[in-house]
């Protein structure tokens, strides 16, 4: 098993207020699945995104990451599990402003020591991919929306992760934008690397091959199905 | 490669924000050029000092009136003084003595042809101008007769020379101070100014005689200079010189004298201390504004750090461990203290050079002065940039995230 959580629960603050983000949850994604987490706002889809990313650490249960449980690894220990397996794509685009698009991308394989020439090239090759090339020296205010996001997920996906974590990647940007980037998401996932993807959309969770429900800080469904068919990459590139 | 890519995210921090990279820096070069500025000045001031104290000789020595104070002058009070006796009386009775220069001096206005000039004017002996090494640029000294007698003749230093006279030879002319005439017989060669920055060319020197029947008026002798024939021998000559005036004074044995000797290389010494003390104390001074300095980056580097909370959050997510952050931060801090470093270095040496020019003094550089400010305001950065760099480098991923 790729990933496991086992009776995870995350609370938020004490006694009379305390909250429950997350109750007693248990989920298992294997290699290669494409899971959308759907439900409603405060049901908990972030914190579990995160907990399942080393982000963020349960209050109780174990988090298993192939098949290794991470509840006694310090900080430094989940900063090198994120560096050697985990790519992130967060609502919002979160690229360093000011930078540009090359940059931002080249700045993961910067922390693993890659060398300068082969970090330029390689992420010239991710940019290419997620259909930016030739918009490698923009600086991300100089990039629409939807093309900030496909910059974060040629970010994500440069270093070649096992698995690619995104939070609602489409959730600032118009529709016809948030289907190039379920594109792109959809021929990672084709390529053997898994994606677990926070959205309220539910157009977009139909690219997924498994829907997982939150309410309330519980998973109330968790159904599998066939993905959409996406064109091919030239057409999504178009 | 990490410090690299650090110092090249670094440069375009601080062109983000040239104002406020420019002002934090300002308090690092103002405080290395300080430094840079205070301990050039003070060691080219020492320097100087000692150039000007060995240039009046080791071998020069002198007794006045009063009893000796540690460090400072000699407490005046009520003690006798000395007059011509007490010269020739140790040309007499101690032996290795090159020359013996009783001294009075007294400020006066010099007049000649509608020019005027407030000076110091000295009543010596022919010994003076071999005692105090002053040389002659023309003209001549005064003759044993003219000394005898008190004649009304007088030499000028090369500053009143040039006061009074401008460009017309001042020989054989004859000047007034107060109600006497006094002629010229000779014009000594400049010495420049001391390292107290007085003067020393702006003086009238008249034979004893002539100073003490028409201008102090009285037989007293100020001071007496005595230069040893071989500067090996004045602490010898300084002991007998101290015997022979407690015997002329009457001073019982163990008794407090109420007259003080002095050699050169006690002189040079006090003033060595004096000056040595004061250097470390404009270094102390120019110290605590680098530490301010220090303190304005660490302000800086901590405002950064929370404008880029986010920022953090996201290296972090991908990929960055906390000391990846420490070190950027840290680079960051450095790399902003190391160049107001340097720039300090290029103001406080131009400074240096400036002043010590306008001093006149001699600029002493040496690459420890360089190379120490340039270390220290290195460790400034480092010092004052851990803190906020630490704190980066703690911050929980997702609070860095949720940041605003
Ligand atoms: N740092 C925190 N401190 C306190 N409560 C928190 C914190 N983070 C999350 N919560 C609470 O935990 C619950 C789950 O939050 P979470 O962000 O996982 O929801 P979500 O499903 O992602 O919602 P949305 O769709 O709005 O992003 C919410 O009630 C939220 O208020
Ligand atoms: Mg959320």
């Amino acid at each position: 098993m790729l990933m496991s959580m086992q009776r995870v629960s995350k609370l938020y603050g004490e006694g009379e207020s305390e909250i429950a983000a997350l109750r007693e949850i248990e989920l298992q994604i294997d290699t290669g699945e494409f899971v959308a987490l759907m439900g409603p706002s405060g049901s908990g889809k972030s914190t579990c995104l995160n907990i399942l990313g080393c982000l963020d650490v349960p209050t109780r249960g174990e988090y298993l990451f192939q098949d290794v449980p991470t509840s006694r690894f310090d900080n430094d220990q989940r900063a090198r599990l994120r560096r050697r397996f985990l790519g992130f794509v967060f609502q919002g685009f979160n690229l360093l402003p000011r930078t540009s698009a090359v940059e931002n991308v080249e700045l993961p394989l910067m922390y693993r020591g890659v060398h300068a020439r082969v970090r330029r090239a390689r992420a010239m090759e991710a940019l290419a991919q997620v259909g930016l090339a030739g918009r490698e020296h923009h600086s991300p205010a100089q990039l629409s929306g939807g093309q900030q996001q496909r910059v974060a997920i040629a970010r994500a996906l440069v270093t070649d992760p096992a698995v690619v974590l995104a939070d609602e990647p489409t959730g600032n940007v118009d529709t016809a934008r948030a289907r190039e980037i379920m594109e792109v998401l959809t021929r990672l996932n084709q390529r053997g690397i898994t994606i677990v993807m926070v959205t309220h959309e539910a157009d977009m969770a139909l690219y997924a091959s498994r829907v997982v429900r939150f309410l309330d800080g519980g998973i109330v469904s968790d159904v599998r199905q066939t993905p959409l068919a996406i064109a091919t990459a030239e057409g999504a590139a178009a | 490669m990490i410090v690299w890519n650090a110092i090249h995210e670094t440069l375009r921090q601080l062109r983000r924000n040239p104002m406020r990279s420019m002002l934090t820096m300002l308090g690092i070069l103002i405080g290395v050029a300080a430094v840079i500025a205070m301990i050039a000045l003070g060691r080219g001031a020492s320097a100087r000092v000692g150039n000007d104290l060995s240039g009046l000789g080791q071998n020069l020595l002198f007794v006045v009136p009063g009893a000796p104070s540690s460090g400072g002058p000699p407490h005046r009070n009520d003690a006798p003084p000395f007059d011509e006796r007490d010269a020739r009386a140790i040309q007499r009775e101690i032996t290795g003595i090159a020359g013996v220069a009783p001294t009075v001096t007294r400020s006066g206005v010099a007049v000649y042809a509608g020019q005027s000039r407030r000076t110091t004017v000295n009543g010596s002996s022919a010994a003076y101008f071999t005692v105090m090494s002053w040389h002659l640029a023309t003209g001549r000294l005064f003759n044993d007769a003219e000394l005898r007698v008190g004649a009304p003749v007088c030499v000028l230093g090369q500053t009143v020379r040039n006061a009074l006279f401008g460009i017309t030879d001042p020989i054989g002319a004859t000047i007034r101070i107060g109600n006497i005439s006094l002629r010229v017989v000779g014009v000594l060669a400049p010495k420049g100014s001391s390292s107290f920055g007085q003067d020393q060319d702006d003086l009238i020197v008249v034979p004893l005689a002539t100073h003490q029947r028409r201008i102090s008026g009285t037989h007293d002798v100020e001071a007496i200079f005595v230069s040893a024939r071989d500067e090996a021998e004045s602490g010898r000559i300084r002991a007998d010189i101290d015997a022979l005036m407690r015997v002329r004074r009457h001073l019982h044995v163990g008794e407090t004298p109420d007259f003080t000797v002095r050699d050169m290389k006690e002189i040079a010494a006090m003033v060595g201390s004096i000056t040595g003390v004061l250097t470390s104390l404009l270094a102390a001074i120019a110290a605590i504004s680098l530490l301010v300095g220090g303190i304005g980056i660490m302000n800086i580097m901590l405002v950064a750090v929370s404008e880029r909370t986010r920022e953090i959050g996201i290296r972090l997510a991908i990929g960055a461990l906390g000391r990846d952050v420490l070190a950027q931060f840290l680079i960051e801090s450095v790399v902003l203290s190391a160049i107001g470093g340097i720039a300090g270095i290029t103001l406080g040496l131009t400074g240096s050079y400036a002043i010590t020019r306008k001093l006149d003094i001699p600029l002493e550089i040496d690459p420890l002065l360089i190379v120490v400010p340039f270390a220290f305001s290195a460790a400034v950065g480092v010092l004052f940039g851990y803190f906020p760099a630490r704190k980066a480098a703690r911050l929980n991923p997702i609070d860095a995230l949720r940041h605003e």
